[in-house]
């Protein structure tokens, strides 16, 4: 059975290793800093004893208030997971580091959340629309969008 | 002198005469060679996601049968399971059985159209793909037998089943069973040893492993590179530990080992459908759920192993009727992350079989 | 000093007219004309029927079932749907050239069988050099193939002629060296008086002739296995893609009709063409042609296709060499051993193709790998 993590042990780990990049730690969750997700990504990749080898899912949840990032983790060799969340704030042009150069399959992913949803990620390669056609105007998936 | 030569640009598909959807592939040829290869779609999109925010949870169950069109169970299972952890409905016995013997059921039909579709990109004029279509139609009449439906069987509710099955099925599904073995037999023995499948797949298209775990490919592609990585095994859902089964494991990650996963893993579920038909219960098979449901507030987040990989559903409620936010995982859309750097450095024809091999559904892809 | 002698053929032709046939040469010419030209349409839409069924009853289904009895007059529907069909020629395209392809590719396939036998002295002209004109005459639907993959104005057409190109002009060499064998055995390049020779099928005195001859005639008409002309699952529909309607029947029927004569080419050289013991001769012929035609059926109903670069490596580097050592040992026994033809050397030419077919196949790889771009 995969481990979920425990948040609060694995908290207070990554704070001393990174000082100021966890915002709160939830039940089941992360919320991380947004300006250190990157380092605290590749730090989850590595780390002896953590090594988060497989990004399953990225999800893009639209608040009013706020666009939140929904990461989800696992490792296949020590079988565990972690769930992290990242927010960015303002609907014009929200901004979040790419994970891209850590794991591959953060690309297709993080370019649908672009084109749905409007949410830009600095650093990945070809960051352009991939289900709706070039051209299209406006992001459909968020909340204010009408469709009819 | 050298002969001054330029690249060529060549689109392949959207409109392929292949069976697997409109997909499109924007190549850059050298010769026979490809150079550059671009995957191109979104030509189904059909905005799914954003339909679940006006549906109610009940009233998404037939949207989530066109995902993946070629296994719908396996979607439906994924999306009432998730629904499941967020409302904390419990599921009882007997469907949690009849759930099993479904999905594997689906396991085997989906398989079967995967290796016959990639054969037939091999190049086997349509011999192994009509005599696969054979045996789905013995699954697809059981499940007709179960839901009244061919493709898009909206047979699975939160808490259970939508109706048990009648009295005719488990005799049919017995006799299916029975045969089933003989014919992945016939099967393997058709084409495992034969000299042109193994000159056209074998060393094809190498994923290698550190690859396919950084593109988090999942399901059989996973595997043929060495991963042993089953949901099934590693986080269970549904009843599953309490069924003994292997896990084919491929080495080397070419087309050859895709495609001889598939068929061990047909054998692997017959082996479960036997085991869950032992044990299988008498009881109710829905927990009483009101027709609306209201989950609390909350997320959840749910993957099974579908027979492309791993379908994961993401739900985020705001106790309303309809889903705030509903995200669909599709295997097929992360497993073409890979597709380039598998293709790069062959040539067309390995393109084609080797996308033939990844076994891509385009409703999972585009949603 | 280079002269043609045109009259070659014709003081040959007039020295095998059977003595006892009434009229004269142009009445002659005319009947076997018309029986030519009528067995190869009757026989090809017989194929294109036997094909369908038999391809559906060994993929688990039926046929054509529906028009006429047994599905026979399917042919007939098909010729008709073909007949109405509205021709379009891309606005692009070299409009002469796309017009001409199909013609070139039909007729020289027709011209093969004015050299094949169908009895004794039954032929239209028994031409002393049968053999070179038909290797001479084979060469030319190529050229109408590539014609049409360039008149259409297409990339795909075009790749998929230069596919072709590259592997008719490989698999020539082969196919023309296993014959050598044939030749040298019967002594003879006259088709009439190779089938006269055969006591023997010559299928069991050169069993590695027959094997490289059938594989590199099944490249050469760009059947399965060697069918990536007309891959569907890869470039659309190749070098016809841009035809349709009549046009694209005559391509249609130059297939089948060069798979009838490999069927007969085959019958003639290796089977022992009309001879048989009860029936009449002329139904041992197509008895012998239909089995082959099944044979080819049969490997396309169940091998999947080879890529391009590995069909240009069996043509180099595993039949050409193959067809070399052949050559070599029948011309060795010919003149070595004349008195043990034929019984003598049946089990010695079975061992030795056996024996260099297992040694030649592991001494290849079939095609390239991975290239680093």
């Amino acid at each position: 059975m995969t481990l979920v993590l425990s948040t609060e042990k694995l908290a207070t780990k990554l704070e001393q290793q990174l000082p100021g990049s966890i915002i709160k730690s939830n039940k089941d969750n992360l919320l991380v800093n947004s300006g250190f997700l990157f380092n605290l990504a590749s730090f989850l990749k590595t780390a002896p004893g953590l090594e988060f080898d497989f990004l399953s899912n990225i999800t893009a949840v639209d608040y009013y208030d706020y666009f939140e990032v929904i990461y989800q983790l696992t490792s296949t060799k020590h079988n565990h997971s972690l769930v992290l969340k990242a927010q960015c704030y303002g609907r014009d042009n929200p901004v979040l580091p790419s994970l891209v150069s850590l794991w591959r399959g953060a690309d297709f992913q993080e370019r649908e959340i672009y084109d749905l949803m409007g949410i830009k990620f600095e650093g990945h390669p070809n960051l352009k629309r991939i289900v709706l056609w070039e051209g299209f105007q406006g992001h459909p998936l968020r909340r204010d969008y009408l469709s009819w | 002198m050298v002969i001054k030569t330029e690249p060529i640009i060549l689109n392949i598909g959207p409109a392929h005469p292949s069976t697997h959807g409109v997909f499109r592939m924007r190549t850059t040829l050298d010769g026979e060679v490809i150079v550059e290869m671009e995957p191109i779609f979104g030509y189904l999109h059909r905005s799914i996601e954003k339909l679940a925010e006006e549906r109610t949870y009940t009233g998404f169950i037939p949207l989530t049968d066109r995902l993946d069109y070629l296994a719908a169970m396996s979607n439906n299972l994924a999306y009432c399971l998730t629904v499941e952890k967020l409302a904390g409905i419990p599921v009882p016995e007997r469907a949690e059985y009849i759930r099993v013997i479904i999905a594997e059921l689906q396991r085997i039909a989906s398989h079967l159209i995967a290796v016959g579709a990639f054969l037939q990109d091999c190049g086997a004029f349509m011999t192994p793909f009509l005599y696969m279509i054979r045996e789905r139609e013995k699954i697809l009449d059981l499940f007709e037998m179960v839901s009244g439906q061919r493709l898009t069987y909206n047979y699975m509710r939160f808490g259970g089943l939508s109706q048990d099955i009648p009295e005719e099925f488990l005799p049919a599904l017995r006799k299916f069973v029975d045969q089933m073995p003989s014919y992945i037999d016939e099967y393997d023995q058709l084409l495992a040893e034969n000299e042109i499948l193994l000159a056209r797949t074998k060393g094809i298209g190498i994923l290698s492993r550190e690859m396919a775990l950084n593109t988090s490919a999942s399901g059989p592609v996973l595997r043929a590179s060495g991963v042993e990585w089953d949901i099934r095994h590693a986080d269970p859902y549904s009843i599953y530990p309490r069924f003994e089964f292997e896990i084919p494991t491929g080495m080397v990650g070419d087309c050859y080992d895709r495609y001889w996963i598939r068929i061990q893993e047909m054998r692997q579920s017959v082996r479960i459908i036997k085991q869950a038909m032992k044990q299988l219960p008498p009881g109710p098979v829905r927990s009483t759920v009101p027709w609306l449901i209201h989950p609390p507030v909350g997320e959840a987040y749910a993957h099974v192993e579908a027979p492309k990989g791993e379908l994961g559903f993401y739900l985020v409620s705001d106790n309303s009727i309809a889903p705030y936010r509903c995200h669909i995982r599709g295997p097929s859309l992360i497993n073409l992350t890979a597709l380039r750097d598998m293709v790069v450095g062959w040539k067309i024809a390995d393109a084609i079989v080797i996308f033939g091999s990844i076994d891509i559904c385009m409703g999972e892809v585009d949603r | 000093m280079i002269g043609f002698n045109y009259s070659l053929g014709l003081e040959s032709y007039g020295r095998t007219l059977p003595p006892d046939w009434p009229g004269g040469f142009w009445w002659h010419w005319l009947v076997f004309t018309v029986i030519i030209l009528a067995f190869v349409m009757t026989v090809l839409l017989g194929f294109v029927w036997f094909e369908r069924r038999a391809l559906g009853r060994m993929q688990a289904r039926l046929g054509p079932n529906r028009v006429g009895p047994f599905g026979l007059l399917q042919p007939v529907a098909d010729a008709l749907k073909v007949l109405i069909k509205e021709d379009i020629v891309p606005t692009q395209a070299d409009k002469i050239v796309h017009w001409l392809a199909p013609v070139v590719t039909l007729v020289p396939v027709l011209m093969i069988f004015a050299v094949v036998p169908f009895q004794d002295g039954a032929l239209l002209v028994d031409l002393n050099i049968g053999l070179l004109y038909v290797v001479a005459v084979s060469a030319v639907p190529i050229l109408g193939i590539f014609m049409a993959g360039w008149a259409s104005n297409n990339k795909y057409t075009l790749i998929a002629a230069m596919r072709d190109v590259a592997s008719v002009i490989s698999y020539e060499i082969p196919v023309v060296l296993s014959l050598a064998g044939v030749v040298l055995i019967a002594g003879s390049l006259s088709l009439n008086q190779i089938v006269l020779t055969q006591n023997t099928p010559l299928i069991l005195l050169q069993p590695l002739g027959f094997l490289i001859f059938f594989i590199g005639g099944l490249a050469e008409i760009n059947r399965t296995p060697f069918d990536l002309l007309e891959a569907d699952s890869e470039l659309t529909a190749g070098f016809h893609t841009e035809y349709s309607g009549m046009k694209f029947a005559l391509f249609y029927l130059a297939e089948y009709a060069e798979a009838l004569a490999l069927s007969a080419l085959i019958a003639t050289f290796f089977l022992s063409g009309w001879r048989g013991p009860f029936l009449p001769p002329w139904l041992w012929f197509l008895l012998k042609i239909v089995a082959m035609f099944f044979v080819i059926i049969w490997m396309r109903a169940t091998l999947p296709r080879i890529r391009i670069d590995q069909l240009m490596a069996l043509a180099w580097k595993f039949l050409f060499p193959l067809a070399l050592l052949n050559i070599v040992v029948t011309a060795i026994e010919v003149l070595v051993w004349p008195e043990a033809l034929p019984w003598g050397l049946i089990p010695v030419n079975i061992v030795v193709a056996g024996i260099l077919v297992l040694f030649l196949s592991k001494k290849f790889t079939l095609g390239w790998g991975r290239i680093e771009v």
